[in-house]
């Protein structure tokens, strides 16, 4: 018995690699590195021995179960990230290797279910924003409003951004090393206060990061007066029920698309959902598709408005952006389509009416109260009689993990979210355990 | 039915593809009418016609699975099926960003080494895992070049060199960062042409970005020349790591001179493309760019994984810490290949694209006759002095089943073939792609009006690009 097994990713056999050394006129393969130098050629690697299938997987699972999972857990946290319901379609479509497995539709005729699954999340994408144009997505939601941001700057000629302060705070960290790094400034406004006359979009979070919701359209009409864009940041499952950034007046409008369909794996993969009024269209980052039709007249889809992208444009481009998250954008429309305009109505409004109750519940005990008296979806800030974190220790020990913990920007407050995931008893257990400080 | 419908078609009011439970809570009062949405036009399907429907549309797909996939640049290798599993356990899958670092040591374990096993294949101090795509690392590395460049009151550097082969990522991603661009022209063999260089390199360059091996698949033997004297300068050196897979666990990046370099494991660490992401595209550095990398990086501490931010750092690039999903499946592909095993992976790549270039050289002119590395670079001048362009020849091979190379990429080389096989692929798939490249070039003598109007034999043909641009058609819209 031997213990040297072949790799199972490499298929040569050392005669297929004698043959071909003997085609290409070589004695060794170290000959084909003979441009490197000798002494740059042969550097040491420290790295753990190499492990089989079988004995890495019980290892990888032994250290994923190091980690508290949903699956033993309840969960009410949010602030970017969110666990809903994911129906087993999703995992199905997007794991089929033909799709997983294939590189951007370079070539169209080969490609058309990446491509005719790209046209299917943009028409999705759009009926759900009420936008105009959307685009195949971009990396995360900060990184969306980012470029959104960098775009209404190239589209007014003005190097300003104002940001709501009610925007996620990561979002505002991650749109200011944007802005900075080309060289544009950026400042936060109370929203509905005036903008100055040289700034080039106002970008507003709806809900907004502690959970409420506000009109936006007087918010929209004092933008377009001083000629800025208006930038709206959504949540895609608030839009089951809530008015959508097209029906507002924003002329782009970002999320984050990992709440349609993609798990919350720590924080990534996600998905930058990007979409925009027709008439920015040429302005826009991103790959987007097309349909057209072939040489014999039968319908076909093709990468499109590719003049604005990086590997035609160089550095003329509307953006660097190549690798995207095409695959998540596929699981946001087989997620949209399996929910269809019933489901997500109904998702959107368990997760409503269930962060009401817990949240009347929870402003029914001694000590604490909502911190906003506003309307608000899924998430919501409430005060606490003592430090959030003394509460989530409290949760963790009985299985919950609790809210975020926001006591830096307001005193003892934690922001709490609640989704179709969460039962009543989840929630009454939270209730009781917030009740016992 | 065809593959010639579309989500509305199917759809009929009052269909749903999964079932929802109903509301366990007393509901509530709903907020002011100006707040909710009034319709809501979304297809409603069964999940037996949703599924039939996106099966069909796999199935107009071509993947790594499907075939031989020699993309140049992009290392369209084999994508082991255990990685998938490994990504999707509940412990890696079902866990959020946000929850204490206490409650998912595992995850941090994961990244603190991943960390380190990138700083340690690429000859790095520091690894950031949040760049979430090659592009983004890019982006990363030149900010990192910026903030040093600042931090040491080097105001004045305001242009960033890249050669005249580089990626389209590379210009734009310095424009992102507020850079001007410099040209560098390569020689004839394929190099730096070092004159160039010499007199581009002055006291305004930051930077110098330079894919390594270039993108015509060529080790530059001047190597540790180019960076001492970028160095000398006060310049930077760093690489677009795209091609890593001709020297992995064989070279080192910091070894070369390099001060970062930008990795794609979607390419090099076998996780799948996806069709255009999800990617992740870490950036290793060297100690004196450490202090700048993005929030946050994992850390070890009295046995304990913790995030921090880096004392100078650039600040956030990304809402969380990248494509976790990703690294979980490029860790296990290091841990199950070791050392040697990352070795005998740039070998064979090495190999295989040395056997294409052999074989097909006498079919296809070969602009650098030199030994390659991963990839090799053919142009089609001589088929286009027949009439035939390089857009034909890889039309054609749609018709052979097989995936057409990178073509018209990198821009120097006159109706570009870049080839690149990897190492996931047997000599037998090599030589069916050598036998159908040689009845191609046969056919440009001899019958050529078969490329003209290839491919034949796919789901569609030859698609018009220009109507696609000039009347935009992006979307659907539900009828009523």
């Amino acid at each position: 018995m031997t213990n040297m097994m072949p790799s199972p990713y490499l298929p040569n056999t050392d005669a297929d690699r004698r043959a071909m050394l003997r085609e290409i006129g070589v004695g060794s393969i170290e000959e084909l590195f003979r441009d490197i130098p000798e002494k740059l050629c042969h550097a040491q690697f420290k790295l753990p021995s190499p492990l089989s299938e079988m004995e890495l997987k019980k290892e990888l699972s032994k250290l994923a179960n190091c980690n508290v999972s949903f699956d033993n857990y309840a969960c009410f946290l949010g602030g970017g990230s969110y666990h809903h319901f994911i129906p087993s379609t999703v995992e199905h479509v997007i794991g089929r290797s033909e799709l997983y497995t294939a590189y951007t539709p370079y070539q169209a005729e080969v490609s058309q279910g990446t491509l005719q699954g790209t046209y299917e999340y943009q028409s999705l994408a759009c009926q759900l924003t009420g936008m105009e144009v959307s685009n195949d997505g971009m990396y995360d939601g900060s990184t969306a409003a980012a470029e959104a941001a960098i775009m209404a700057c190239m589209i007014t000629k003005r190097g300003k951004v104002a940001l709501s302060t009610t925007v996620n705070p990561t979002y505002r960290d991650v749109i200011s090393t944007y802005i900075k790094a080309r060289n544009f400034s950026i400042g936060t406004v109370e929203l509905g206060s005036s903008l100055s006359s040289d700034c080039a979009c106002l970008v507003a979070q709806q809900p907004n990061f502690f959970g409420y919701l506000e009109e936006m359209k007087p918010h929209v009409q004092k933008t377009h007066d001083i000629g800025a864009l208006f930038i709206a940041i959504v949540d895609p499952i608030s839009l089951g029920m809530f008015k959508p950034p097209g029906h507002y007046g924003a002329d782009i409008a970002v999320a984050d698309g990992q709440a349609l369909g993609n798990p919350t794996s720590c924080g990534g993969p996600g998905l930058g959902v990007f979409t925009c009024r027709q008439e920015y269209l040429r302005q826009m980052p991103g790959r987007i598709v097309g349909k057209t039709v072939d040489v014999e007249g039968k319908p076909g889809y093709v990468m499109t408005m590719v003049t604005r992208e990086q590997y035609i444009r160089r550095e003329r481009a509307t953006s660097n952006i190549c690798t995207s998250e095409a695959l998540m954008a596929l699981a946001a429309a087989v997620y949209l389509a399996t929910l269809g305009k019933r489901g997500l109505r109904h998702v959107a409004e368990l997760c409503y009416h269930k962060a009401h109750y817990a949240a009347e519940e929870i402003a029914k005990l001694k000590g604490y109260s909502l911190v906003f008296s506003k309307p608000f979806f899924k998430e919501f800030a409430i005060r606490c009689p003592v430090a959030p974190s003394r509460i989530n220790q409290a949760l963790f020990n009985e299985d919950i993990i609790g809210g975020l913990d926001i006591s830096h920007i307001i005193d003892n407050a934690m922001l709490l979210c609640v989704t179709e995931m969460n039962t009543k008893q989840e929630m009454d257990k939270l209730v009781e355990i917030l009740g016992g400080f | 039915m065809n593959h010639h419908y579309l989500l509305p078609d199917v759809s009929q009011p009052g269909k749903m593809g999964c079932s929802l439970p109903a509301l366990d809570v007393p509901p509530t009062e709903l907020p002011p009418k100006e707040l909710l949405r009034q319709e809501l036009k979304l297809p409603e399907v069964s999940e037996v016609e949703l599924m039939r429907y996106f099966a069909a549309l796999s199935k107009l797909n071509y993947g790594v699975d499907t075939g031989f996939y020699p993309l140049g640049s992009c290392t369209m290798k084999y994508n082991p099926k255990w990685h998938e599993d490994i990504a999707k356990l509940a412990g890696f899958a079902s866990i959020h960003p946000l929850q204490p670092e206490e409650s998912v040591q595992g995850a941090l374990q994961l990244m603190f080494e991943l960390q380190e096993y990138l700083a340690e294949i690429t000859g790095m101090n520091a690894t950031s895992l949040v760049p979430i795509a090659g592009a983004h690392g890019e982006f990363t590395g030149l900010l990192l070049v910026k903030a040093y460049q600042q931090d040491r009151g080097d105001k004045a550097r305001k242009k960033i060199l890249l050669t005249d082969s580089s990626h389209g990522t590379n210009p734009a991603s310095a424009v992102m960062c507020g850079f001007e661009i410099g040209v560098v022209a390569s020689d004839s063999e394929g190099n730096v042409d070092m004159k160039t260089l010499e007199s581009a390199m002055n006291e305004e360059v930051a930077a110098l970005t330079l894919t390594m091996p270039t993108t015509l698949g060529l080790f530059d033997p001047q190597i540790l020349e180019i960076s001492q004297l970028v160095h000398e300068r006060g310049g930077l050196l760093g690489a677009d790591g795209a091609n890593l897979n001709a020297f992995l666990g064989r070279v080192k990046f910091g070894e070369l001179g390099y001060d970062y370099v930008q990795l794609n494991l979607h390419k090099t660490f076998s996780t799948p493309h996806g069709g255009g992401g999800p990617g992740s595209g870490p950036v290793c550095v060297k100690e004196d760019l450490a202090d700048f990398l993005p929030s946050p990086l994992v850390i070890k501490n009295d046995g304990r994984y913790k995030f921090v931010s880096p004392a100078k750092s650039i600040g956030r690039i990304a809402n969380f810490y990248g494509n976790f999903g990703v690294m979980c499946k490029a860790y296990a592909y290091i841990r199950s290949l070791g050392a040697a095993g990352l070795k005998e992976v740039s070998e064979n790549a090495v190999l295989n694209a040395n056997y294409l270039k052999e074989k097909l050289k006498p079919y296809y002119y070969l602009p650098y006759d030199r030994t390659c590395m991963h990839e090799v670079v053919l142009s089609g001048r001589r088929q286009k002095a027949k009439g035939v362009r390089t857009v034909d020849i890889a039309k054609r091979l749609l018709d052979y089943g097989l995936h057409p190379p990178t073509v018209y990429f990198p821009l120097i080389v006159d109706e570009a073939l870049m080839i690149e096989p990897t190492e996931t692929e047997s000599k037998q798939t090599l030589d069916a792609f050598i036998e159908a490249m040689k009845e191609i070039a046969r056919d440009v003598e001899e019958n050529p009006e078969v490329l003209h109007t290839a491919p034949h034999n796919t789901p569609v043909r030859r698609l018009d690009d220009v109507r696609a641009a000039r009347n935009p058609d992006l979307r659907w819209q539900m009828r009523d």
